[in-house]
């Protein structure tokens, strides 16, 4: 408890030392930095055990209770080649520790706006206004009150028309720091774009990650975002993505998870006009330690709506996976067609899956369902494998890769999803000790 | 003097914004045999379906009058009741519902509307075995929930037992053939045939002539386009089987572009 | 402290709406303890039902314990009532005819006998239903118990819980809150404080019981909570199927019902038990109704035991329960199947637990929800597979049906597993009534009110099937008139 006290007083001075400095930010930012801070004084983290459903199985105490210190100084350099060697053929904007890197960015394609924040607010003081933490509320969100608390820096990217070039939004960490990294996504009527917002760690040891993430899909806006973790095994990383979607958008997600200590995800995708559209892909891999925990909300406020929740996971040695879905039809969202499905590979009987894909519907007129699996790799198949002569471990590694590929057969950029599949092995020990 | 029992008057429907009968007429008497043909998205079975009262359907335009009256306003339940049976082209599950609940209920409503008793179980059974015996039904069916599991022949099948069950005066026959080998295809063409007489009708729905050569339409229609484009006798049907829809479909363009 | 005499209730069932046929009240003297809750309250009941001392200090030690609760109920699950005053209620309330136990039928006030006729159970010699043996509890008291001898001949023990403290202390000792600990939640450490009588069945080994055995519970008297408490063990290769009813007559007010059920099924023993949950469920405007808080578990402690729950939940303004397998034994099998139905401004939060233990345990949930009107259903089922359960497997179905469109209906499964050779399978749809099965059965000349509960009937059938035929029936009957103003 004196410790989490000790936390916030860290929290407070680095607050206090980043309002200073940052004395000529717009007057509207820097209120809602105070309110924020106000709000995440009171409310804290969500540390409580009991009736704290949401996070029934994630325990964030170890997080509250250390302090890690803000980047300071000139950042460490990075060799890109090395620590995020997926992005051939992608536009790149780039942060090191929390901060825009020009020399790690690349030149922009045409109808697409890709800069850090800090520029955005004066050179798209409107677009930012109208949709900076609009749709991430921090009022009951301990995680996200204090991200924005420390808005600074982040990604600001404003599609239009049709962008064919993947942008890649890379957040690297260098050491032993904390990271609010914010990252704010406006698809234009009838834009199409495609974006990879990444987390890597170039340095191994503990570091903590607490991103915000809000996509803005307005009229007819085609998104498509794919969201890699991939820091070191001992890193605090909590994520909070907060999608709104306007009439006839539509919003393609991956979430890629295989790295991280702590790890928690949420995800909320608001279809808050008719005719919205959400496809949401996950695939989450834990070995060791790990903890990975995957929050996804589907809220379907208006009719005419259509998601589908498709979610993987493979858990080995003494690792633990969460995953809580939630589809919410609102009262009158008639015509709502939603479905949700987790399915998840366990390796260890070390290991620990926990699955609460729930319904919470308020309109008759829906199709809604959901589904969910646990277990290991049929006995039969290995078997089978087996008996055409293929040994045990190579047998396992065809079953472990075919049920992958169906979430990451998804992945369109030919070059990321070969690298997605191999890393997917290479996160599971026993696979890199037979490779 | 014929008996007219179905009348469709200048037939307009769409679904949504899609007009898919565009004017169509057609008068059936009692004792006769309709075939109405024509390719895919014609809009044959819409017709049936309006005529049944399946909602989803908005009649723009026209009237369908049987026996003598409009019934365009009336519930599904109420024409069924009133002797128009439809055999659905997809007949519909239900789960948990034994067909033989279900036909006895559906029996009973129908008995109900005409004053009479209800079916008495014994009764009911006897009439179901001698039925389902006729139209080569296992029995066990009757035990089973409605459709659910059964194979595209068995709903087929399971249709035309109700259909001779129900004993209507109009039966609307939807694609029943579509589907079937031709064992299968002639149970049911026997069971429409034995249900056949000089007080009841059939419009049968096909997208083939094969059917026909097991059932004998007193008269064939092509519906092409949301329109009735030709009507002839049985020998219709075995000229479409040579030649298909295209010829028509030209004639019926050529026919439309002066009056567009 | 002396029991004080209460003067006979007045029934005013005219004032209230009258749709539910089983609100009528029976107008008899009862023996009400005072109002509110206290040391002296739980030795009253005590006292009232001549329990030897250990009882009387295990319900004191709950009670104490549940003191420390700070009149805090669990306020997780997905419905929301006022907060009960506790210290307004009567703990306890008996027939004044009652007060001594009965020694025969002939003993039994007519009216009472007359009570239990109309709700369908008769009580009497010669017309007592065939098969069935019942146990009747009015209020805090059991008033007969059917076909006793017949049993006793196949050594089955059916009694009312407070005759089994008296005369099989050894069996009630060593199984009351072996499965449902007195610390296990608010409602079942009230119930273990205060609880009034209920069902006692113990079935030897080998043996299989004979008959069905029903209790029928009947809230009476007004401002009274009702505490009843089931404890039924199936000894090694026997078993039993056991079925309870229940019905309240209709008030304005709220009463409460927090019961507790224990079943241990030995090896090879079967427990089947099932449900028809009829309290009265208030009125169209949702006043009054039977708060039903209701701890169920059954524990499969033996090997290849088998405990099966079947429950049909139409009534009360809300329920709280989740019927429970903890699957102790190797080869235990665990089954739930469900059927709730809230209409008007009912609010139902059920469903069950599966808790994998042994290996090669089995459970299977179905669960069917039906909303109407303005309610709000909801299934939260856990199953849980510890580390030692190897080759568990589960199977999870869950639908739900709304009916209208300002009712709610909820799915909330949890999904833990800590061995990888378990297997689990959940699926859950939500949906209406869909428009192409309503055509098809009009077209067939069947209204669409009787469409509407053929296809809601099929759609519980499942659960139906599991259920003992006659009462298969009546499960019918009941969501039928359950469902009321909601469909056509």
């Amino acid at each position: 408890m004196t410790q989490a006290v000790a936390t916030h007083e860290q929290y407070e001075a680095d607050f206090r030392k980043l309002q200073e400095s940052r004395s000529s930010d717009p007057g509207w930012l820097k209120d809602l930095r105070n309110a924020a801070f106000g709000r995440f004084q009171e409310i804290g983290f969500p540390v409580a055990r009991k009736g704290n459903e949401l996070w029934k199985y994630t325990d964030v105490r170890p997080l509250a209770a250390e302090t890690f210190p803000q980047p300071a100084g000139v950042p460490a350099s990075v060799d890109a080649a090395q620590v995020f060697p997926f992005d051939d053929g992608m536009a790149r904007v780039a942060f090191v520790d929390g901060r825009f890197s020009q020399e790690l960015s690349t030149p922009l394609p045409d109808g697409l706006v890709a800069m850090s924040l800090a520029q955005a607010y004066t050179e798209h003081s409107d677009d930012v206004q109208r949709h900076l933490s609009q749709h991430a509320p921090y009022a009951d969100e301990g995680f996200t009150a204090l991200n924005t608390a420390f808005l600074a820096d982040g990604a600001f990217v404003l599609s239009e028309g049709a962008v064919q070039t993947p942008l890649h939004i890379v957040y690297v960490t260098t050491g032993r720091v904390v990271t609010h990294p914010r990252t704010l996504i406006v698809g234009r009527p009838t834009s199409e774009l495609s974006v990879v917002e990444s987390y890597v760690s170039a340095t191994g040891g503990k570091h903590f990650t607490n991103s915000v993430t809000e996509v803005a899909l307005e009229e007819g806006a085609q998104v498509t975002h794919r969201r890699l973790l991939i820091e070191n095994q001992e890193a605090y990383h909590v994520a909070t993505t907060r999608v709104h979607q306007s009439r006839d958008s539509v919003y393609r997600s991956l979430v890629y998870e295989a790295g991280g200590g702590l790890v928690r995800n949420d995800l909320t995708v608001l279809l808050d006009a008719e005719g919205a559209e959400a496809h949401l892909k996950g695939l989450y891999v834990t070995a060791g330690k790990q903890h990975v925990d995957n929050n996804v909300n589907i809220d379907h406020a208006k009719p005419h709506g259509y998601s589908r929740l498709y979610y993987k996971g493979i858990v080995d040695e003494q690792s633990k996976a969460v995953f809580g879905g939630l589809v919410l039809v609102r009262p009158g969202a008639d015509k709502t067609d939603a479905y949700q499905e987790d399915k998840n590979l366990i390796l260890s009987h070390e290991a620990e899956v926990d699955s609460k894909p729930a319904l919470e519907i308020y309109a008759d007129d829906v199709k809604a369902g959901h589904g969910a699996t646990a277990g290991a790799i049929a006995d039969e198949a290995l078997f089978y494998m087996q008996s055409r002569g293929i040994d045990p471990e190579q047998a396992m590694l065809f079953l472990v890769r075919g049920f992958v590929s169906e979430i990451l057969d998804s992945v369109t950029i030919e070059p990321l999803r070969e690298w997605l599949v191999e890393r997917t092995t290479q996160a599971l020990p026993r696979f890199r000790e037979a490779a | 003097m014929a008996d007219l029992l179905l009348e469709v008057r200048d037939l307009h429907v769409a679904v949504g914004d899609n007009e898919i009968l565009k004017g169509l007429s057609l008068a059936v008497n009692k004792g006769e045999v309709h075939a109405i043909m024509g390719p895919n998205g014609s809009g044959k079975s819409t017709l049936a379906n309006v005529v049944a009262g399946k909602p989803g359907y908005t009649v723009t335009a026209g009237d369908v009058l049987y026996e003598g009256e409009s019934i365009l306003t009336k519930l599904p339940d109420e024409r069924a009741r009133a002797g128009i049976f439809l055999a659905l082209q997809y007949p519909v599950e239900l789960p948990g519902v034994r067909n033989r609940d279900f036909l006895r209920a559906a029996l009973d409503a129908l008995r109900e509307s005409r004053g009479e008793d209800k079916v008495g179980i014994r009764d009911f059974n006897k009439l179901m075995q001698a039925k389902a015996e006729e139209l080569g039904l296992e029995p066990d069916m009757m035990k089973r929930n409605v459709n659910e599991g059964f194979s595209g022949g068995e709903k087929k099948r399971n249709e035309i037992l109700q259909l001779v069950v129900l004993d209507p005066t109009l039966a609307l026959l939807d694609e029943t053939d579509s589907g079937l080998d031709i064992d299968a295809l002639k149970v049911v063409a026997e069971g429409v045939n034995r249900f056949g007489g000089p007080e009841k009708a059939i419009v049968l729905v096909t997208h083939y002539q094969r059917i026909l050569d097991y059932i004998t339409p007193d008269f064939v229609h092509v519906l092409i386009d949301g329109r009735i484009v030709r009507s002839g006798g049985r020998e219709l049907a075995l000229e479409l089987e040579k030649r298909g829809y295209d010829w028509l479909r030209e004639e019926a363009q050529a026919g439309a572009a002066p009056s567009a | 402290m002396v029991a004080e005499k209460k003067p006979p209730v007045i029934s005013r069932t005219s004032e209230v709406e009258s749709e539910y046929k089983w609100g009528f009240v029976t107008d008899i003297e009862m023996d009400m303890a005072p109002k509110g809750l206290n040391e002296d309250i739980v030795r009253l009941i005590s006292r009232k039902k001549n329990e030897p001392e250990w009882m009387t200090e295990s319900r004191l030690k709950a009670f104490r314990y549940w003191m420390t609760l700070e009149y805090k109920e669990p306020r997780w699950a997905k419905i929301s009532f006022p907060p009960i005053d506790y210290q307004d209620a009567y703990y306890y309330a008996a027939p004044k005819s009652q007060e001594a136990a009965p020694e025969s039928l002939d003993d039994v006030d007519p009216e009472l006998i007359e009570a239990f006729n109309k709700l369908g159970i008769p009580l009497e010699e010669q017309k007592k239903m065939t098969g069935v043996a019942v146990d009747a509890i009015f209020d805090s008291v059991s008033v007969a118990t059917t076909f006793q001898k017949q049993l006793e001949e196949a050594g089955v023990i059916f009694c009312p819980i407070s005759e089994a403290i008296e005369k099989h202390p050894e069996l009630v000792r060593k199984y009351m809150g072996s499965v449902v600990p007195y610390t296990d939640n608010f409602f079942a450490t009230l119930n273990a404080a205060v609880f009034s009588d209920g069902t006692f069945c113990y079935v030897p080994p080998g043996v299989k019981c004979p008959m069905e055995l029903m209790t029928y519970f009947r809230i009476n008297a007004e401002g009274t909570g009702q505490f009843e408490r089931t404890l039924i063990i199936a000894d090694k290769g026997s078993y039993v199927s056991y079925l309870e009813g229940c019905t309240a007559p209709m008030r304005k007010t709220n009463q409460l019902h927090a019961a507790v059920v224990e079943l241990i099924a030995l090896d090879d023993a079967e427990i089947k038990y099932s449900t028809l949950q009829n309290w009265y469920p208030g009125d169209k405007d949702g006043n009054g109704g039977v708060y039903n808080f209701v701890t169920k578990r059954g524990k499969c402690a033996g090997r290849n035991s088998k405990i099966s729950w079947t429950q049909v939940e139409t009534g009360s303004a809300i329920t709280w329960k989740y019927p429970s397998v903890i699957l102790q034994g190797d080869n235990s099998v665990g089954e739930f199947y469900s059927v709730a139905l809230v209409n008007n401004y009912q609010q139902a939060d059920t469903g069950t637990k599966m808790i994998h233990l042994g290996k090669n345990t089995k459970s299977t949930i179905i669960a069917k929800g039906i909303s109407a009107g303005k309610a709000q259903g909801t299934y939260r089922g856990l199953v849980r597979i510890m580390p030692g359960a190897e080759n568990a497997r589960n199977f999870t179905r869950c639908d739900s049906l709304l009916i209208g469109s300002e009712c709610g209906a909820h799915t909330v499964p949890y999904i833990e597993v800590r061995n990888p050779t378990a297997h689990l399978e959940h699926e859950a749809t939500t949906s209406r009534v869909s428009d192409e099965q309503l055509f098809y059965l009009m077209q067939r000349g069947i209204n669409e009110e009787d469409a509407q509960y053929m296809i809601i009937n099929g759609f519980c059938k499942t659960v139906f099937n599991e259920l003992p035929f006659e009462f298969a029936m009546e499960a019918s009957q009941l969501l039928k008139v359950s469902l009321e103003g909601a469909v056509g």
